[in-house]
């Protein structure tokens, strides 16, 4: 009687392992996909992924939960109340860095990724410099789908030709361009800082202008000094930048200032490379592009990625999701449209446009630093404090007063 | 005894939705819950500490102030004399009465995108919208402001957009309390040879008190928990000139998963509310024991 009980109970048990199994159930049901992408080529470059899911697996049905605003402040909130409160989305768009091990790996909300990687053969694919970014105690734990560029200086070419200048390389040619082309009535830089982040984005390229890029990164890990002189010097370059900025700046969201280069209004812009895509999607093609003043030659990357969350409803459904994501096809299709490139290094992109293959070319061949204000470099808390440092500095240019509460920030978070 | 049943599943919800929450929230504000992991290592008042050191809530306290005097006693004034034009009983009262009213039926978000392109500054190579055009057509261009993206005035031009949306309530409120004086007050009045500001100063307003009593506190704790509005129409503006307590809760817990700093907000802003309300339950209370 007993014996048999126990056959019984053995059997039971195995065969729940075998269905527990993800890899092994045929993916049906849905899928609800969480990101922020939700306007111009982020949000074809999704819809042109989640139709090549459905070809692979037409019986998910995929929810697409756009949740819209910059930065992806307001989607952010949304996962976190859904994580915390026990109701996670199946999968959710996280910045690879900081924000992906800091706020989800290391408080154990994540699974481990590492075996899709070796089944699907990407570490042998992607770079160094991204599965670093993506893994934690010798595992993987996201997959990235793109890789996104924040140090570029975008120009509006025939503005630059009408007035014979030259795309500067230096803060001395960036500064000399500003003064003639503000004595013409052109806003000589383009900014629109309503949602909060974007001038601690052009901030940081500054930084890493002053301090190059092995001195910028120990920023974030405590090898370089924030009381470093050269800090200063940053903030007065911005404080310097300020005057030469169009007046309602405040009022704008950066692709909303984005209007003066398509005017041909405003000369140049510093904005992450996503700029490329909302360029494509407005049908704008008279822009041209250089790394940010003094940053030749660095790479400050950024990258989203998507990762399975412990507790997902339909974890065999992401699985095949992040597949199709890590895939040479998946990659090339979205950020084709989405104005990124691709994490793989092995995908044939000839029919990207011409920043795209230059931007790839740089990827190769060019130092990389993770960017701070897209979640790569530090942790959110603390990335969120050097924000608000920033966007006080706009309005209230006092570079002692910033320089502190920068030093401040960084004492509170590498705790020395 | 039937009646206390049909009360306790309220009593209930009340209880766990309303005050133990407020409970939990006072808790952790006394803890160091700095990650997406909850941390309840208690300390002290260490949170509320670094908040008042810290600038952004500063301006935010600051802000919070100037909004809530701004909005409240303009749409007070404003309400007051919407209330007498249309009590002169004139004709289409009730077309006027509505058309005020109206804006309170839209969320605040409307609103604040409505106000972002009425109120924008626009600038020199684009040109200017809204307002500020307005003012360009009809010659009055020298009254041009940045709006709410200048430091000096932002939270103004926030409390413009709201005073637009609650004077028409304010009004409401205050033809109900102009429609209960029995006219005969006013005509023993004119009778007794009291001019119309005397009857206003004598018999009207010691009328409507009770009525502005409770539109300071309805419009005060609107003021004091405005977020939608900032939201959609300003973000936390140019130095967070149109920064408020609640949009850098927002921040703070969500976006630099200071869990702790958030609800060290949330009890502030709590405190703040019952200054108002609690004056207010105290004087309805007293007064409900005299009749």
């Amino acid at each position: 009687m007993w014996r048999r009980f126990l056959i019984v109970a053995v059997l039971i048990t195995a065969v729940s392992v075998f269905i527990s199994i993800p890899t092994f159930a045929v993916p049906s049901g849905t899928l609800e996909i969480n990101s922020w992408w939700t306007a111009g080529g982020e949000a074809e470059g999704l819809k042109a992924l989640i139709d090549l899911f459905h070809k692979k697996y037409p019986n998910v049905k995929v929810i697409n939960a756009t949740i819209a605003g910059g930065a992806g402040t307001n989607a952010k909130a949304v996962f976190k109340t859904r994580m915390l409160g026990g109701n996670p989305p199946d999968t959710f768009q996280v910045h690879a860095g900081h924000e992906l091990i800091d706020t989800w790996v290391i408080p154990g909300y994540m699974q481990p990724l590492t075996n899709l990687y070796k089944s699907e053969g990407w570490t042998k694919v992607m770079p160094k410099g991204i599965l670093d970014i993506v893994s934690y105690k010798g595992d993987y734990w996201s997959v990235p789908v793109n890789i996104h560029r924040a140090n570029v200086l975008w120009y509006n070419k025939s503005v630059f030709k009408k007035y014979k200048i030259k795309p500067p390389r230096t803060f001395n040619e960036f500064f000399a361009a500003c003064k003639k082309l503000s004595s013409e009535g052109i806003v000589p830089f383009v900014m629109g800082t309503k949602d909060g982040w974007e001038a601690g984005h052009v901030f940081e390229t500054i930084l890493i202008g002053k301090l190059g890029a092995h001195d910028y990164k120990g920023l974030w890990t405590g090898e370089t000094k924030w009381s470093d002189p050269r800090v200063t010097d940053a903030l007065e370059t911005l404080k310097a930048i300020i005057p030469y900025i169009n007046t309602d700046h405040s009022a704008l969201t950066w692709d909303e200032a984005g209007q003066y280069l398509l005017k041909g209004k405003g000369a140049m812009m510093i904005m992450g490379d996503w700029t490329n895509g909302w360029f494509m999607s407005v049908g704008f093609k008279d822009y041209g592009w250089a790394p940010t003043p003094d940053t030749g030659g660095v790479f400050d990357a950024l990258s989203d990625s998507f990762a399975l969350p412990k507790g997902c409803k339909h974890p065999e459904n992401v699985i095949a999701w992040l597949k199709v994501l890590g895939s040479k096809q998946g990659q090339h299709d979205f950020n084709k449209l989405k104005g990124s490139i691709p994490a793989r290094t092995d995908v044939d992109i000839s029919d990207y446009n011409d920043y795209l293959k230059s931007a790839a070319a740089d990827w190769k061949k060019d130092v990389i630093v993770p960017s701070v204000i897209h979640g790569a470099a530090a942790c959110e808390g603390w990335a969120t404090e050097y924000k608000d440092a920033i966007n006080l500095f706009i309005s209230r240019p006092d570079v002692s007063y910033t320089q502190k509460a920068l030093i401040q920030a960084a004492k509170e978070y590498l705790g020395s | 005894m039937a009646s206390i049943l049909f009360i306790t599943p309220s009593i209930v919800a009340v209880i766990v939705f309303v005050y133990i929450f407020i409970g939990w929230t006072g808790f952790i504000s006394f803890t160091k819950w700095n990650n997406v992991l909850p941390n309840y290592t208690l300390v002290g008042f260490r949170n509320y500490k670094n908040l008042f050191a810290n600038m952004r809530f500063q301006i935010d306290i600051h802000n919070t102030i100037v909004f809530t005097i701004v909005f409240v006693s303009s749409c007070l004034l404003i309400g007051l004399l919407l209330a007498f034009l249309i009590d002169r009983n004139i004709k289409g009262e009730f077309f006027f009465r509505n058309i005020f009213l109206f804006p309170m039926a839209i969320s605040f978000v409307v609103t604040g995108v409505v106000w972002h392109w009425l109120l924008n500054p626009g600038s020199i190579q684009l040109g200017s919208i809204g307002i500020n055009q307005l003012l360009d057509k009809i010659g009055l261009g020298f009254l041009k402001t940045g709006w709410y993206t200048d430091p000096k005035i932002g939270i103004i031009a926030v409390a413009i957009a709201a005073v637009w949306q609650f004077s028409g309530y304010t009004m409401a409120l205050y033809l109900a309390g102009l429609r209960s004086i029995p006219m005969e007050l006013r005509e023993a009045a004119a009778i007794d040879g009291a001019n119309q500001f005397q009857i206003f100063r004598y018999i009207i307003l010691p009328f409507l008190r009770p009525i502005t009593f409770g539109a300071i506190i309805i419009l005060g704790h609107i003021s004091l928990k405005i977020f939608d509005l900032v939201v959609a129409m300003t973000g936390p503006g140019p130095g967070f000139s149109t920064d408020v307590p609640a949009l850098f809760m927002y921040d703070t817990t969500f976006r630099g998963n200071h869990f702790s700093q958030g609800a060290s907000i949330a009890i502030i802003l709590l405190l703040m509310v019952s200054l108002l309300i609690i004056p207010y339950l105290i004087y309805t209370s007293r007064k409900e024991a005299r009749t």
